[in-house]
């Protein structure tokens, strides 16, 4: 129903030097489908915030200019809906038909006509309870799908989505894709931001590339665009379908046991799993939403008291302290240990700079102050971060902040890293260098879990694999011959290690 | 911690009452009773108040439950007051060693104390009786509360429980990080602050991207708001705040009769 257009189009946020996005020249018609990529920091969603009207005219420096059905869009606010990653962050109201409801208030609809198009919102988006759910007891993709419900109540003449199913499972990342696919009117305009390329491409008919320095690299069909800038588009970061990273296996078979879970859990959060994490061998923890996967991260990590069952160290991973649990561990004699990777990196940092962050951890531990030095500078460069040596950890994109929150475990060398979504939100150059660097550190004989929902990424690292069930009654055999509740576990195959495959 | 959230039975005769209209009884009732120092005023308005319970559909194990912080702050502000006021006027009630009980320390101390719980009780009942939604609505429609005010602190209250949430995280990243006091004191003072510090700028991001979701839905747009859920002020509502202003005004006259009254100002 809208039509955009953008002409020479920049923004340049307050306070920044740099453009977010400078030099674009697009229109978009009405009723038209498009994917908008680009590698991390190309201003997909600066990009989107100014066509939602979101970017007030004293935050910034604009540029060229920027118009929805010849409007500008902060005066055409009306004409646009947009859904962002977080759904924690959309809801307004404790009950969902209030939600969808709180933006029909706002925009003045007559009280006789809020409730059905509430009604007829949930339903287009097959929202599953009535409108008295509270919003806080619904699931990650139960939640963006009401968010989404109350975006499409306001009948937008323009969608904007930015990483809809960033936050999801891929179960849940499927349901808002077919809600979209089936709420949608024919003739209402939709622009997409999402690094899952793949699983988008059936919801759009165009493909749009943002370069970085400015400017649109690439436009139109998305075979046409895939054909022509493919290999040069998997280069510069942007996911493209067909490009799928070299895998990277174990070539030894594993080695000792570093940690033992027995009968270990968290009611409710996590049933009791058995598991045996080894020297030299990535493990992919898999699972929905909800199965407790971040849980038993932190199980193993030694971050959380078990609620059942145990943890046990091996002398191999802690020497004479393998008889307390981890959990009970001084954290300087933790770290040295086991290093965990939290699934939001800002959670993790302490300092005021990149420096002080990758030494902290060194320091805690009381290495001499020039192994210290040596071991930031190795990793400052390791991990592309020497530019950023100075600046606050806060201040970083997502995929700096990610590669500094790795670094920071490997700091102090731990025999054993443990990460909760590593992968989460990267563009392909990160997630090809986590990649990598996970599989050096497996090589070298470290041990890595990774909890993760990716499945390019189990793919191209994993040597086995744990899958955590939801349901506590969905049993299933674990290779050991005992029964283990709600979990699945499995090797690689063509993996004939003596130890592939579980608990011998 | 004590709970907010609403547990009132449902459909008791005073639940089901306009949340401002509650509000405002409650605030009658307690300004009232402000006006006296004496213990005798405040102790009928307690009983007016326990008396009035079951009308609002509260148990009353569910009110000891969520009051007690207020009943043990209150018998410890008692005991320290009759220990250590500087007030020993009046006859000597009990004297064993150093502890020296006089009727007049004695009959400030109550006053205070009974005051305190008389003017708390209205309030946590209101609140335990009362839904957020519906009193931000009422907020708006009947005391014609700005939205901008009222939504933004219901979707605010909507976020506390992330907090407790995210504090518990932080502080396994931070161990995850080789940070932890021991048994230093110091530490654990530094820790906690940083801690706080890393909480707070995480509720601040998380609150500009829900102000910023709540803009691109038109909130707060200078557009005319409709209202989804309407609040009706009847005169069932006009009565309840009459009925507290007249109890309030009772207590306050039995005490004046009973020659106790002692004016707060004057």
């Amino acid at each position: 129903m809208s039509a955009v257009v953008l002409r020479g189009f920049g923004w340049r946020h307050g306070g920044r030097r740099r453009w977010a996005l400078r030099g674009v020249d697009l229109r978009v018609e009405s009723g038209e489908r498009v994917l908008l990529l680009g590698p991390s920091g190309a201003g997909k969603s600066t990009l989107l915030a100014a066509l939602a009207g979101l970017l007030p005219e004293d935050s910034g420096e604009q540029e060229g200019a920027v118009e929805i059905d010849g409007l500008d869009p902060r005066k055409a606010r009306e004409r646009v809906g947009i859904l962002f990653q977080d759904p924690q962050t959309q809801l307004v109201m404790a009950r969902s038909g209030d939600d969808v409801a709180f933006g029909l208030e706002n925009r003045g609809v007559p009280a006789g006509e809020i409730w059905p198009r509430v009604d007829e919102a949930l339903r287009r988006v097959g929202f599953p309870y009535d409108r008295d759910r509270p919003t806080a007891a619904l699931s990650g993709g139960e939640q963006q799908r009401l968010a989404l419900a109350g975006t499409l109540a306001l009948r937008p003449g323009l969608l904007l989505l930015d990483e809809p199913t960033a936050n999801l499972d891929p179960a849940g990342a499927a349901l808002i894709r077919r809600a979209v696919a089936n709420a949608l009117d024919p003739d209402t305009t939709m622009i997409l931001v999402e690094h899952r390329v793949t699983e988008a491409l059936p919801l759009v008919d165009r493909v749009v590339v943002l370069e970085p320095g400015g400017g649109v690299r690439a436009d139109g069909p998305p075979e046409t665009v895939f054909a022509a800038h493919g290999d040069a588009l998997a280069a510069a970061g942007v996911w493209v379908p067909g490009h799928v990273a070299p895998p990277r296996h174990a070539a030894a078979p594993p080695g000792d046991v570093l940690l033992t879970a027995g009968r270990l859990g968290l009611p409710p959060r996590l049933a009791p799993t058995d598991l045996r994490v080894r020297a030299g061998e990535a493990l992919a923890v898999l699972g929905p939403n909800g199965a407790g996967k971040s849980t038993l991260a932190l199980l193993l990590g030694g971050l959380l008291k078990p609620g059942t069952g145990t943890v046990t160290a091996s002398a191999e991973l802690a020497g004479r302290d393998a008889r307390t649990p981890p959990h009970r561990w001084r954290a300087p004699a933790l770290v040295r240990r086991i290093g965990s990777v939290f699934q939001d990196p800002e959670h993790q940092f302490v300092t005021a700079t990149v420096r002080d962050e990758l030494a902290l951890g060194p320091r805690r531990t009381g290495q001499p102050d020039t192994a210290v030095t040596a071991t930031v500078d190795g990793l400052l460069e390791r991990l592309r971060l020497d530019k950023l040596a100075g600046a606050n950890p806060y201040t970083l994109s997502g995929g700096e902040a990610r590669r500094l929150s790795v670094a920071t475990a490997l700091a102090t060398a731990p025999r054993l890293l443990i990460c909760d979504e590593p992968t989460y939100g990267q563009d392909r150059r990160t997630w090809l260098e986590l990649v990598d660097l996970l599989a050096e550190l497996r090589d070298a004989g470290h041990g890595v879990v990774a909890v993760t929902h990716d499945e390019d990424f189990v793919a191209a690292l994993a040597d086995r694999t744990l899958t955590l069930d939801r349901s506590p009654s969905g049993a299933e055999r674990s290779p050991d011959g005992r029964s283990s509740t709600g979990v699945a576990e499995a090797a690689r195959a063509g993996d004939d290690g003596p130890a592939a495959g579980g608990v011998p | 911690m004590i709970g907010l959230e609403p547990v009132a039975v449902p459909g008791a005769p005073l639940a089901r009452r306009n949340p401002v209209a509650k509000l405002a009884a409650a605030l009658v009732f307690t300004v009232i009773l402000v006006a006296t120092l004496d213990p005798v005023a405040p102790a009928i308005a307690i009983a007016v108040e326990l008396a009035a319970l079951p009308l609002f559909g509260v148990r009353y194990r569910v009110l000891a439950r969520r009051a007690w912080p207020l009943l043990a702050g209150a018998v410890g502000i008692l005991v320290t007051l009759v220990l250590f006021a500087a007030d020993r006027s009046g006859p000597v009630l009990l004297q064993a060693g150093p502890i020296l009980v006089t009727e007049g320390v004695l009959t400030t101390a109550l006053g205070l104390v009974l005051r305190m719980v008389a003017v708390a009780l209205p309030g946590i009942v209101v609140f335990a009786t009362t839904d957020p939604t519906d009193l931000a609505d009422a907020l708006i429609q009947n005391a014609k509360a700005p939205a901008r005010f009222a939504i933004g602190a219901l979707a605010a209250f909507r976020m506390v429980p992330l907090l407790e949430q995210e504090w518990r995280m932080i502080s396994m990243a931070r161990r995850a990080r080789g940070v932890d006091a021991g048994r230093n004191p110091v530490a654990k003072l530094r820790l906690f602050a940083s801690t706080a510090f890393t909480l707070l700028v995480g509720a601040i991001r998380r609150g500009t991207r829900l102000a910023v979701a709540m803009d691109a839905r038109g909130f707060d747009a200078g557009t005319p708001r409709t209202v989804a859920r309407p609040q009706r002020f009847t005169r069932a509502d006009t009565l309840l705040v009459a009925g507290a202003a007249l109890l309030a005004g009772a207590a306050l006259a039995t005490s004046i009769a009973l020659g106790t009254f002692r004016p707060l100002i004057g």
